[in-house]
């Protein structure tokens, strides 16, 4: 399941979640991402995250699917907030279950690479001095991205 | 009066330097997404340097497009910067 909300993000009822498939999984694997307060400023206190609604989910469900025809997978969990976010809250959750750990890893670790690259949403830092900016995409998110691809040779 | 026009979006940091975040475009004389941006780029200064960046992502009903993809009356096109979410 996809979900874009604004509230905060409990991981543990969507864990519990995917361990219902037991005993038909014998893995799952999760990712969270926490708003930091170094990023490409310091002394950052808070995240805005804007999305464009409905090609976000569409293009979330897209990076799904490719996981699904690359890897065995059985369930996915993908949770992402936007609005205002403050340091040390989460921001994201990607949960992978399967029958083996080494699908779930890698699936899980796709996911998060290819939602980093693929889906649109924008942050803005915003310090406590009252600066805000808009982030910058990272190359090494890019290269994150990209290693998937060439080691498919695609 | 939508099957005449194409609505454009606009987000983030392009939203806020265009003060714009979205509109109707008539759909007079576009064939491809390089129409609208040809077309955006003639209102000025700002709008032509933008929109001239190879960095800017366009997206035609809510896919990810390219200058040549093809725009119809009715559809929803939008430009954006890179993604920074996760």
């Amino acid at each position: 399941m996809i979900r874009i909300q604004s509230e905060a993000l409990a991981i543990e009822p969507v864990l519990a979640a995917l361990e219902d498939d037991a005993p038909a999984i014998g893995a799952v694997c999760s990712f969270t991402g926490l708003a930091r307060d170094l990023g490409d400023q310091s002394g950052v206190q808070s995240l805005f995250l804007e999305h464009y609604p409905g090609m976000t989910e569409t293009a979330i469900q897209a990076v799904v699917d490719e996981a699904d025809r690359r890897w065995t997978i059985h369930r996915t969990e993908i949770v992402h907030r936007v609005g205002e976010i403050r340091a040390g809250e989460r921001i994201v959750f990607v949960g992978v279950s399967s029958r083996h750990r080494q699908d779930a890893f890698e699936a899980c670790q796709f996911i998060m690479d290819y939602l980093k690259t693929r889906a649109p949403f924008w942050k803005k830092e915003i310090t406590a001095a009252g600066n805000s900016d808009w982030v910058e995409q990272k190359a090494s998110d890019r290269e994150a991205a990209r290693r998937w691809a060439d080691s498919d040779g695609l | 009066m939508a099957e005449s026009s194409i609505a454009i979006r606009f987000f983030a940091s392009l939203r806020e330097r265009l003060g714009i975040s979205e509109e109707q475009l008539p759909a007079d004389g576009i064939t491809c997404v390089r129409d609208i941006r040809e077309q955006l780029q003639k209102r000025g200064d700002e709008w032509a340097e933008l929109l001239d960046d190879d960095c800017v992502l366009m997206a035609v009903n809510q896919a990810m497009a390219r200058e040549e993809t093809p725009v119809n009356p009715g559809d929803e096109v939008a430009f954006f910067p890179p993604v920074t979410g996760g």
